[in-house]
């Protein structure tokens, strides 16, 4: 069985309208289970647009998509994946405990496993110690940080992740970039990840999808064959600048 | 809070400048620049003030207690027509030019009216006139805070399957309660100043504005005064009130 699989979709916002967008002309893309996958590209490309159609937060115009061999539509009411965007989307109004066991609470889990499993996501990222804290008390690499436990707390086979470190500084960055690989692979979570950072892609991920802009495609994917656990040594290595070159030139041909 | 060297350097201009401006009145009317039955001193006010704190007092809780229930009722009409608009477009769409109208109703042009409809021993129309002058600015800001759902937010909920009623629950209400506040603060004072002016057009004779208007037509203005300064001190209670409870309603604000 395939994570996601991504058969002829199309999308075309306000088709017939003055303000008609061909978003995406038939992309394929298939992610197996525990792959991490970026999509990569310039501004307007339909990365955000891919990510929200297997994410069944917009349906394709045509073609289908297909999370963990379920329709996207079914996938979703299953909470089948965890989602993060570039602004974490913290409740402010709910401290980080409640904000990270909201997922749990609207899936019906009980008090004492949402408290469990809470405790458990908040250890994995770091922030044990500010469970009792509001969003506006924290710095953003924290807040995001929360962003991600949350999107975890349901355990989804999936992650879905929109330029989650696209606001933060390149220290903070990198360090959630790590962290964010040794949860991967913890869990066992399948990825996709957008950015439009070549280097983070290429550290990050199994496999780099460059896109292209007018109208949106898939025009080339590179495997990146580095080893794990990626860590600081895997950036300095030459196989890594390697790697960020060959995306560079997949990127530089599809403009 | 502890107090501190920014807390003091807030406190301390609008304190001297008061200080300033009462003395220089003080002086302007007993140096004969202004007639007294006009604008009595300060110092006369501040005697009748003491004499008559127990009848200020009573009126005040009289006037108060109307502002209160008109403050509860329409904020609580408010809150409750803002859900329902903000359900439908049209609805909302059609609601503000309505709610501006009932806006522009002059309260001195509805509290004569509102007091011939009740018996002249009813604190109904005085509570009617204030809960109709606090449903507008709540009403306003609950259904502007009400639409303003962040994008993130709304997606965020989708993703977790949860629409309608949940959605409203947890995203919409809490989103919107700032904008409540911000209602809240404009209405409390109002709800205040209509209690008191509702009780100029007759009725019963147990508030702030029925005082006012009485000593007046005694000419004995340093007690209409302190009266005045009564209806300012409760419409300062209520409005530090408000805050107060803004503060415990939301204490994520920082
Ligand atoms: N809801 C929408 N309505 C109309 N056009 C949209 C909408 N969402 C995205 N687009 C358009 O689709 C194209 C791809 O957008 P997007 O997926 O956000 O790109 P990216 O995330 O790669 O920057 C852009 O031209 C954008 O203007
Ligand atoms: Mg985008």
């Amino acid at each position: 069985m395939t994570a996601v699989s991504i058969q002829a979709v199309s999308q075309v916002f306000n088709p017939g309208h003055t303000g008609e967008v061909t978003a995406l002309s038939d992309v394929d893309l298939t992610v197996a289970p525990g792959e991490f996958v970026s999509l990569i590209g310039p501004s307007g490309c339909g990365k955000s647009t891919l990510l929200r159609l297997i994410a069944d937060l917009i349906t394709p115009t045509s073609g289908t998509v297909e999370v963990n061999g379920k329709p996207a539509g079914k996938a979703r009411l299953d909470q089948e994946y965890g989602i993060a965007f570039q602004q974490a989307g913290l409740f402010e109004w709910r401290t980080v405990q409640r904000n990270v066991e909201l997922p749990l609470e609207l899936r019906g889990q009980s008090r004492a496993e949402r408290r469990s499993r809470t405790a458990e996501m908040l250890e994995l990222v770091g922030l044990a110690d500010f469970a009792r804290h509001y969003p506006a008390q924290l710095s953003g690499g924290m807040q995001q940080r929360v962003a991600i436990a949350r999107a975890l707390a349901v355990h989804p086979p999936l992650l879905l992740m929109d330029e989650p470190f696209g606001a933060l500084d390149e220290m903070t960055r990198e360090r959630l970039q790590t962290e964010l690989l040794a949860i991967c692979a913890k869990t066992g979570t399948s990825t996709i990840f957008v950015t439009h950072s070549i280097s983070e892609a290429v550290f990050l991920s199994n496999r780099v999808v460059v896109m292209s802009p007018r109208p949106g495609r898939i025009t080339a994917t590179v495997d990146i064959d580095l080893p794990s656990p990626r860590d600081e040594a895997v950036r300095q290595s030459p196989a890594f600048f390697d790697a960020v070159t060959t995306v560079r030139k997949a990127l530089r041909a599809a403009a | 809070m502890k107090p501190s060297a920014g807390g003091l350097r807030r406190v301390l201009p609008p304190l001297v400048l008061g200080i300033a401006a009462l003395t220089a009145w003080e002086l302007t009317v007993s140096l004969g620049r202004i007639a007294p039955f006009i604008l009595p001193a300060p110092s006369a006010i501040g005697h009748e003030l003491i004499a008559q704190r127990g009848n200020i007092w009573d009126a005040a809780l009289a006037s108060g207690l109307n502002a209160l229930i008109g403050l509860l009722w329409g904020t609580a009409a408010a809150v409750l027509l803002a859900m329902v608009a903000s359900r439908f477009r049209f609805l909302a769409d059609l609601s503000l030019p309505l709610a501006a109208v009932l806006n522009a109703l002059p309260i001195i042009a509805l509290a004569p009216i509102l007091n011939n409809m009740f018996e002249s021993t009813s604190s109904l129309p005085r509570r009617l006139v204030a809960g109709i002058i606090v449903f507008f600015p709540v009403f306003i800001n609950t259904l502007r805070g009400l639409r303003e759902v962040n994008p993130v937010h709304r997606e965020l909920m989708t993703s977790y399957a949860a629409g309608g009623w949940t959605f409203t629950r947890l995203v919409r209400l809490p989103g919107a309660l700032p904008f409540v506040f911000t209602g809240l603060r404009q209405a409390s004072s109002l709800a205040v100043i209509a209690a008191v002016v509702a009780e100029y057009f007759g009725g019963l004779q147990n508030g702030l504005g029925s005082r006012i208007t009485s000593a007046a037509a005694f000419t004995a203005y340093p007690r209409a005064w302190a009266f005045v300064a009564g209806a300012c001190l409760l419409g300062l209670v209520f409005y530090l009130a408000t805050l107060l409870l803004e503060r415990i309603a939301m204490p994520y604000r920082i």
